[in-house]
């Protein structure tokens, strides 16, 4: 679906885990590139009606990007630059306290 | 051209609030031509800034005619719920599980406990349910209750329902039974002459026999042009909501309490600051950390969401139901338990606001007394 623009020389990558699966991308991407360099549309479904949600405003307004990041609920996935090894993953409505 | 029936009625409500709304919306099967003028949104609102309780547990203490009327409207909000989902669709987000108190200490829970013995007191044969929770009985109702808290009292009467569902649906039942709503319409004057009420707007006069200033913290110099002394201070309070989370506050407290949707809101600082409806830093950390007390499993809950709003209070917290000698016809009133009194103001005040004999459950509620004889 997301296709990436040449970028001119060598680029240093950084390898994150979106559901578990291996993704590489440049240094400085952030976590909602890296779910849709994936091919993952949707990164949560609401609390409310459970529908499907992906990134969309790609700058920190919408709040539909939000994922679980190393284990943590509700990160908005535009503002968070990855890091080596990162685990995004998936969540599924609202989050739950004391799990 | 419009028509000049489109500026006359048979009552003018001015304050489209829930105080305002409400009462229109019951004065519609008490006369045919309901007119409701409202501000815009450069208005103080304190509806839209509400907490959303359907509260009784802490409300007349010394004052058992305010938790008789706190509590008939209380009983009546099933069904006004009901009725107003029936007739608009528009889902208030009723809950009637009962509430709490939460107490911070062993002497916390003691003056609670004299409180709510002087209201089973108070009550008379119509009795008054309360029951006082130790931490682990309260760990029975919300096991998240931190080992901070001493305990909590709970009566089932207590509730809470969505202040702006319930402004919407009000609104949309009183356009269904034929009112007529008039926004960005701020009274600035009313004139009084020959039996007639001339309200004037920037959009023009509006002319009725009878008014009813509904105002919130506008109300005093709209009833002082009737002939009423309305005293009102304003209380700012500020409120905090967190993101969306599975459920888990099973009931409300009286600073707490969890929506349909999932958010925490929490809130009821008070403070005298007059008309400014600014949030403070200190306030805010304050009230969050309460919250962190009462329910630890909150500590690392983002908070999106800050306001403040202005409560529209009378100097002994009651509310003030007032009719005018001087300008037969005109009536003000003021209370900033808009929600808990909704279902009240809708079904027990028309009557009396077309010329009906006042009802006996407001009769100490007048702003008689706040005179010195």
């Amino acid at each position: 679906m997301f296709r990436r623009l040449e970028t001119a020389g060598r680029v240093e990558t950084v390898t994150v885990s979106v559901g578990g699966k291996p993704v590489t991308l440049p240094r400085g991407e952030t976590a909602a590139a890296a779910l849709v360099a994936a091919g993952e549309a949707v990164g949560r479904t609401t609390p409310v009606t459970g529908a499907p949600r992906g990134p969309y405003c790609m700058m920190g307004v919408c709040f539909d990007c939000l994922v679980m990041i190393d284990g943590a609920p509700n990160r908005q996935a535009c503002m968070i630059e990855i890091r080596e090894g990162m685990r995004i993953d998936r969540q599924d409505g609202a989050r739950r306290l004391g799990g | 051209m419009t028509d000049i029936r489109d500026r006359q009625a048979d009552i003018i409500v001015v304050g489209g609030g829930l105080v305002g709304s409400a009462i229109a919306y019951g004065l519609t099967r008490h006369a045919p031509r309901v007119m409701l003028l409202d501000e815009g949104d450069r208005a103080f609102r304190a509806t839209r800034g509400n907490f959303g309780l359907v509260w009784v547990q802490s409300k007349g203490d010394g004052a058992p005619h305010y938790t008789h009327w706190t509590r008939n409207s209380q009983e009546r909000w099933t069904d006004f719920a009901a009725e107003l989902k029936a007739r608009t669709g528009v889902d208030t987000h009723h809950e009637n599980d009962g509430g709490l108190t939460l107490c911070l200490s062993e002497a916390e829970f003691l003056d609670r406990r004299a409180l709510m013995e002087r209201h089973r007191r108070d009550a008379g044969n119509r009795g008054f349910e309360y029951k006082m929770l130790r931490l682990p009985e309260l760990r029975e109702l919300v096991p998240e209750a931190g080992d901070s808290v001493y305990g909590a009292s709970f009566t089932p009467y207590d509730g809470c329902a969505n202040p702006l569902f319930t402004l919407r649906a009000v609104h949309e039942g009183f356009d269904q039974l034929g009112g007529i709503y008039r926004p960005d319409h701020a009274v600035v004057a009313i004139e009084h002459k020959d039996g007639i009420f001339r309200l004037e707007t920037r959009h023009g006069t509006y002319e009725a026999p009878r008014v009813v200033i509904a105002a919130g913290n506008m109300t005093p110099g709209l009833a002082r042009q009737v002939g009423l002394e309305i005293p009102l201070n304003p209380q700012r309070g500020e409120i905090l909501v967190t993101e969306r989370i599975a459920p888990f506050m099973r009931l409300p407290t009286q600073n707490m309490r969890q929506t349909v949707e999932g958010s925490i809101i929490m809130g009821d600082s008070k403070e005298d600051v007059g008309f400014d409806t600014a949030t403070d830093t200190g306030v805010i950390s304050d009230i969050a950390a309460r919250a962190v007390t009462a329910f630890p499993i909150l500590r690392d809950v983002p908070v999106v969401r800050a306001w403040a709003a202005l409560r529209v209070l009378s100097p002994d917290g009651l509310p003030i139901y007032a009719e005018s000698q001087t300008c037969p016809g005109a009536f003000a009133t003021i209370c900033h338990s808009g929600v808990t009194l909704a279902a009240a103001h809708a079904n027990e005040l028309g009557g009396w606001l077309m010329g009906a004999d006042r009802p006996e459950a407001i009769a100490k509620l007048g702003p008689e007394r706040f005179h010195v004889s």
